[in-house]
């Protein structure tokens, strides 16, 4: 049977190494047994060895930020930028906190229609990109805001999207935050290695993982549970989304993603990480998200705000506690 | 070697018509479409293949109630997995079916992603088939680029189906999709608009959980095929996710039926909705398809 090994997380291995290669970063680097022959030989055996220089900067730039969240899923289409775009609203409708929040997906940037911003543009200051102002304590930064025209695709392979999210990291005048939001894409390839590998000394507060009830979903959220246990990101627990449905006519609830496996319930319990809250689907969310409203603020007396509010409560008193 | 004699275009000389199913956004079904493509195809008699390139979070064994398979080494190649037994006409491969563990995770940079793609083209061997489905990952970045790369000398069979929701986030994704294609060349079949509505068991009362329409007017602003949209149909996210956890429910005449998964999805009210939808792509000829057609 063909299978492919356990892939060691944080090693850098150019496409046309030997199969032994040490990784670009590694003190043996050009130097092995291995590298002999390697066409990468000289490039490693010359180049400075040590942590990438960008992680000064990035360390230096984050100095003034307080805490540091990422919110992931290995699946797609489960709610990571809604749920953003919620915490972010919410942590600052305390005039006195200061959030921000960085949009790392690249190829699929949605954190600009949810926040309502989709027509800005970043500018840059002599300090640095300036992020973009949402309301006066919130302010965001995303390739959206980037783009000459919004259905542009950015067709990046994975060293271009590197150099993007560690500019986002060392170059965005966020200015004193306290809380710094992080939306990832899907999966668990470049970008997160990347804001992972950048954040290294700055130090990441948690990971919220957001999934579906389903089976499908529940895999790709294990699989990040497993990314994260490798590269040694704390996990402030799990949030169950789109779990139930409320018909808005007869107030009867359905469930629309069965939980056939047992959902996000017996996945916390398997894997011992904190099940945060489950959040009913509503469709007034999904209107929101695409006006770029608040949520929470526009509806109030939703079971699903009500959802909200708890979890992101619990998010406050878990990064706080430490 | 010239660019139209590669290990690709060699071990896919036998696939007459290669579909791509994109998205753009995550999670609004294209593995789920995907999966029903291959079974409406199955359905009328084709012999066909499903290649998941989604390496980070590989969909489509589950989908395909294949969970827990191995791939197998052979004289020819890689042995792709056989969703209907012994018939041998759904054949499948996907990352899933590598990992030990069903939660290990696959943490790839690009590089290590393009290798595992160019061997999924050139290594397993699907022999003879009607149609090829690819199933990609959310965005447009190295898998897509690698697979358009490797697929070049056979690009002349390929074309794209798009599959949004109608929220406004979707149709963004959709539309940065639809430009990737443009950017490509890469033909475009026509546009699937999924979870368009849902409605109540309780008092039918039809809800737009994720808006509607949006598909159908960006289709035609963008003058593309609207293939059809497609309500939610919690039936086919129960059967589709618990290919092997509902079995309670499953009737004997289910487990003695030829193709179990096939016999079920026939019953659901999404079969009849998709069986039209790709209706037209069933019935034109070859040629309508801008395809020149395999050996």
């Amino acid at each position: 049977m063909i299978a492919i090994h356990p892939p060691e997380a944080t090693k850098l291995v150019p496409s046309n190494a030997p199969e032994h290669c040490p990784g670009t970063e590694s003190e043996q680097a050009g130097k092995a047994d291995a590298c002999a022959g390697c066409p990468n030989q000289e490039i490693c055996a010359t180049a400075p060895k040590g942590p990438d220089p960008a992680i000064t900067h990035v360390t230096t730039r984050m100095s003034s930020v307080r805490r540091k969240i990422l919110v992931l899923s290995g699946k797609g289409g489960v709610g990571k930028s809604t749920f953003t775009a919620q915490l972010g609203w919410a942590l600052s409708a305390d005039p006195d906190v200061q959030a921000g929040i960085m949009d790392i997906d690249i190829c699929g940037p949605s954190m600009p229609t949810m926040l309502g911003i989709q027509r800005e543009t970043v500018h840059a200051s002599g300090a640095g990109w300036s992020p973009i102002s949402v309301t006066d304590n919130l302010c965001a930064i995303s390739v959206g805001c980037m783009l000459a025209s919004p259905a542009d695709a950015v067709m990046w392979r994975g060293p271009r999207k590197n150099g993007l999210v560690a500019q986002f990291l060392k170059d965005v005048d966020w200015g004193a935050l306290d809380y710094l939001l992080v939306d990832t894409p899907p999966g668990t390839s470049d970008e997160h290695l990347s804001v992972v590998n950048l954040l290294k000394e700055a130090g990441i507060d948690g990971a919220v993982l957001l999934t579906t009830p389903q089976e499908v979903a529940l895999q790709d959220v294990r699989r990040e549970i497993d990314f994260c246990r490798k590269v040694g990101v704390r996990m402030l627990g799990i949030v169950e989304n789109m779990a139930g449905f409320v018909c808005p006519s007869c107030k009867g609830e359905s469930v629309i993603f069965k939980p056939t496996t047992g959902g996000a319930e017996r996945l916390a319990k398997e894997t011992g990480i904190e099940l945060l809250g489950r959040v009913p689907l509503d469709p007034r969310i999904g209107k929101c998200a695409d006006y770029g409203e608040n949520f929470l603020d526009e509806f109030p007396d939703s079971p699903a705000s009500k959802a909200f509010v708890q979890i992101i409560d619990r998010i406050k008193q878990l990064v706080d506690e430490q | 070697m010239s660019t139209t004699d590669t290990p690709v275009s060699r071990r896919l000389a036998g696939v007459k018509r290669i579909l791509v199913v994109l998205a753009g956004k995550g999670g609004v079904g294209k593995s789920s479409v995907s999966a029903q493509l291959a079974l409406c195809l199955h359905k009328a008699g084709k012999r066909v293949g499903v290649l998941d390139i989604d390496l980070t979070g590989p969909s489509v064994p589950r989908m395909l109630g294949l969970d827990g398979n191995g791939v197998h080494q052979s004289s020819m190649g890689w042995v792709p997995v056989y969703a209907d037994g012994s018939t041998a006409r759904l054949a499948c491969m996907s990352v899933g079916f590598l990992l030990k563990r069903r939660e290990d995770s696959v943490v790839w940079r690009g590089p290590k992603k393009n290798a595992m793609i160019r061997q999924f083209l050139s290594d397993v061997a699907w022999g003879q088939l009607d149609y090829l489905i690819i199933d990609t990952p959310p965005g447009t970045s190295d898998e897509h680029l690698s697979m358009m790369e490797h697929l070049a000398p056979v690009a002349d069979r390929m074309s794209a189906i798009i599959v949004t929701t109608p929220q406004a986030v979707a149709l963004a994704d959709a539309a940065k999709c639809l430009s990737f294609t443009r950017a490509v060349s890469l033909p475009v079949l026509g546009l699937i608009e999924n979870m368009s509505g849902y409605v109540c068991p309780c008092c039918g009362e039809v809800s737009n959980v994720f808006s509607t329409g949006g598909g159908q007017e960006m289709a035609r602003r963008e003058g593309l095929t609207f293939l059809g949209s497609l309500p939610v149909d919690t039936e086919l996210v129960t059967l589709l996710d618990a290919a092997e956890g509902a079995q309670a429910d499953v009737s004997v005449e289910d487990q003695q039926a030829e193709f179990p998964l096939l016999h079920r999805y026939e019953r659901t009210a999404s079969f009849k909705l998709f069986h039209q939808a790709i209706g037209t792509l069933l019935q034109a000829p070859e040629a309508q398809l801008g395809a020149s057609s395999g050996p």
